[in-house]
């Protein structure tokens, strides 16, 4: 929860502020459970709301369009040109082999860091998406629900997220079995 | 110059329907024409492969930041409501 409050507001102090003003809320009865979705989804949706609230005149709310970068998620270089004889559009420079397997032992601190630091540095959009899919496991429906997206909309920001944090882990995972 | 027939994807197309592909939207001819070309692509493979570690890494920064005590409190509120 925190984390998701922190993608609307300016400091890690005022996410926690949204996160306790949010439990406030629930255990005073403020905000009523009333069935319509999964618990998570509501408490989601009670947090979003405080946080937006709280977060005005920290950032603005920003449509989708104006936030969404597009072209490719894969450096265009990587890829033999159109023009090729061989083989065009197909990989030149090909995902790199992670060297260690990351899923075999639990995340060590500095792959959970450098995880971290990827997430930190997606636009806002892409980040609520990936935080809420990937991180918190909140299903494609809820949130595109939670954050006003068309599937569509969710689908690709969750797609140019992951592309970069794949990216970055690559960077991690071959650049530290090259030393 | 040889036209490749429409079910095949380059590998430059295939990276960006990862995403659709994962969560099951593509149209089924699509899906399948992803699946025949992975089948042939390890370099595509891979990348799929760490499309998926990279979701799977994500879900372990998942940390229960709901204190106890409040957890305690809110289970109760349920119970009794």
């Amino acid at each position: 929860m925190l984390r998701v409050a922190r993608t609307y507001v300016a400091s890690d102090e005022a996410a926690q502020d949204v996160v306790q003003d949010t439990w406030v809320a629930v255990m005073r009865g403020l905000e009523r459970f009333e069935g319509r979705c999964s618990v998570k989804t509501w408490l989601y949706r009670i947090l979003i709301n405080r946080a937006k609230s709280s977060g005005v005149g920290e950032r603005r709310v920003v449509p989708v369009s104006a936030v969404t970068d597009d072209g490719p998620t894969v450096a265009p270089e990587r890829f033999r040109a159109d023009s090729a004889t061989r083989r065009p559009r197909h990989w030149l420079d090909p995902p790199r082999p992670w060297q260690r397997d990351p899923q075999a032992q639990m995340i060590g601190a500095e792959l959970v860091e450098r995880l971290h630091a990827a997430i930190g540095t997606l636009p806002d959009l892409q980040r609520r998406v990936v935080v809420l899919r990937d991180v918190e496991g909140v299903s494609a429906a809820e949130t595109a629900e939670l954050l006003g997206l068309t599937a569509g909309n969710q689908r690709m920001l969750l797609h140019r997220g992951r592309a970069k944090l794949r990216q970055s882990l690559e960077d991690y995972l071959s650049e530290e079995a090259a030393r | 110059m040889t036209i490749a027939p429409p079910a095949d994807i380059a590998c430059r197309d295939l990276v960006e329907m990862v995403t659709d592909y994962l969560e099951g939207t593509l149209p089924p001819a699509r899906a399948a024409a992803v699946q025949a070309h992975l089948a042939e692509c390890e370099d595509c493979t891979a990348y799929v492969e760490q499309m998926r570690r990279t979701i799977g890494l994500a879900a372990q920064l998942c940390d229960d930041d709901l204190p106890d005590e409040l957890r305690a409190r809110l289970l109760d509120a349920y119970r009794t409501t």
